[in-house]
């Protein structure tokens, strides 16, 4: 009996050790995401001119290379560059985009903002909030990530505008 | 020893004055001023610039959603503010903010891109002229 006993609890020790295991390795995958690949000079320059300077991760290789073959019809604006930086750029965002599993698939449009994850993580901000002024738009990550142009989209660090 | 020490100094000097002197000479190779670039406008256009139409064509739109001033704002001694995005933009005028109009290379760059995005073309020398003579009559 104590002897059954024993070998239940201790298989009840085994799973949970298992279970944190599980979640821990699960976790760091989904925190590969947030890997911060120190952002090439240039990256920050060109493109965040106009927009955040979005982690290279956030996107798959084919969604790179397809905005950055189409630059002077970007969303609606010219945002045309000379030959030699845009293969510099392709080059770098391709060799440090996504390739792990949520973000192996291009979103539509090629718009970070329609990423699964994305629409999972920001579920709980509502709709006003998104019509603010101080956000205007889902590419606005600043107005609530206050790191976000180091790259730093940790939970501790939005503030979310009232 | 203290040779030694001494003629480490001398190398870390003479290095870092060549270095400086290669930093001077080269931003020099391709710095500008506004007023040089303004000159090279002007020229290509072959008539004066004029402030006043500079300033016009900066605050209408052109058949499009919109006009310069859309991101810049009406008059850009301040921070503007991307019409898409919301990311801020620095004042445009070089009386507030002395990197613009520096670098003839980057300010053809946004010329190109803007002016297709406002006007659905590239400007001409001479609209380029008349905004950029508005843009320098702006003074704190």
């Amino acid at each position: 009996m104590s002897l059954r006993f024993r070998s239940c609890a201790q298989r009840a020790f085994l799973v949970l050790i298992a279970t944190i295991g599980i979640t821990y390795a699960a976790m760091a995958d989904d925190d590969k995401r947030a890997v911060r690949v120190p952002l090439l000079p240039k990256y920050q320059q060109e493109c965040a001119a106009c927009h955040t300077a979005y982690p290279p991760g956030m996107l798959p290789a084919a969604s790179w290379q397809r905005l950055m073959n189409n630059l002077p019809r970007h969303f609606g604006t010219d945002a045309s560059l000379d030959p030699v930086t845009v293969k510099e750029l392709s080059t770098w965002l391709t060799a440090h985009a996504g390739n792990y599993k949520r973000v192996s698939e291009a979103p539509p449009e090629d718009r970070i903002t329609r990423s699964p994850w994305f629409i999972r993580e920001h579920g709980e901000v509502s709709a006003a909030t998104w019509k603010l002024p101080a956000v205007k738009s889902a590419a606005n990550c600043a107005a609530c990530h206050t790191q976000a142009d180091r790259g730093d989209f940790n939970e501790h660090n939005v503030r979310i505008p009232r | 020893m203290n040779l030694s020490l001494q003629y480490l100094f001398s190398l870390r000097s003479i290095a870092l004055a060549a270095g400086l002197g290669c930093a001077i000479l080269g931003s020099a190779a391709r710095a500008a001023t506004p007023a040089e670039l303004l000159a090279g406008y002007t020229a290509q256009a072959g008539s004066p610039a004029t402030p006043a139409r500079g300033q016009q064509f900066f605050a209408d739109r052109h058949g499009r959603e919109w006009s310069c001033s859309s991101c810049h704002g009406a008059v850009p001694t301040q921070t503007g503010k991307h019409a898409s995005t919301g990311k801020p933009i620095g004042a445009l005028a070089p009386a507030f903010n002395a990197e613009r109009f520096t670098d003839a290379a980057k300010t053809e760059k946004w010329f190109r891109r803007n002016c297709n995005d406002v006007v659905g073309r590239e400007c001409t020398a001479a609209e380029k002229a008349d905004v950029l003579s508005w843009l320098l009559s702006l003074k704190p």
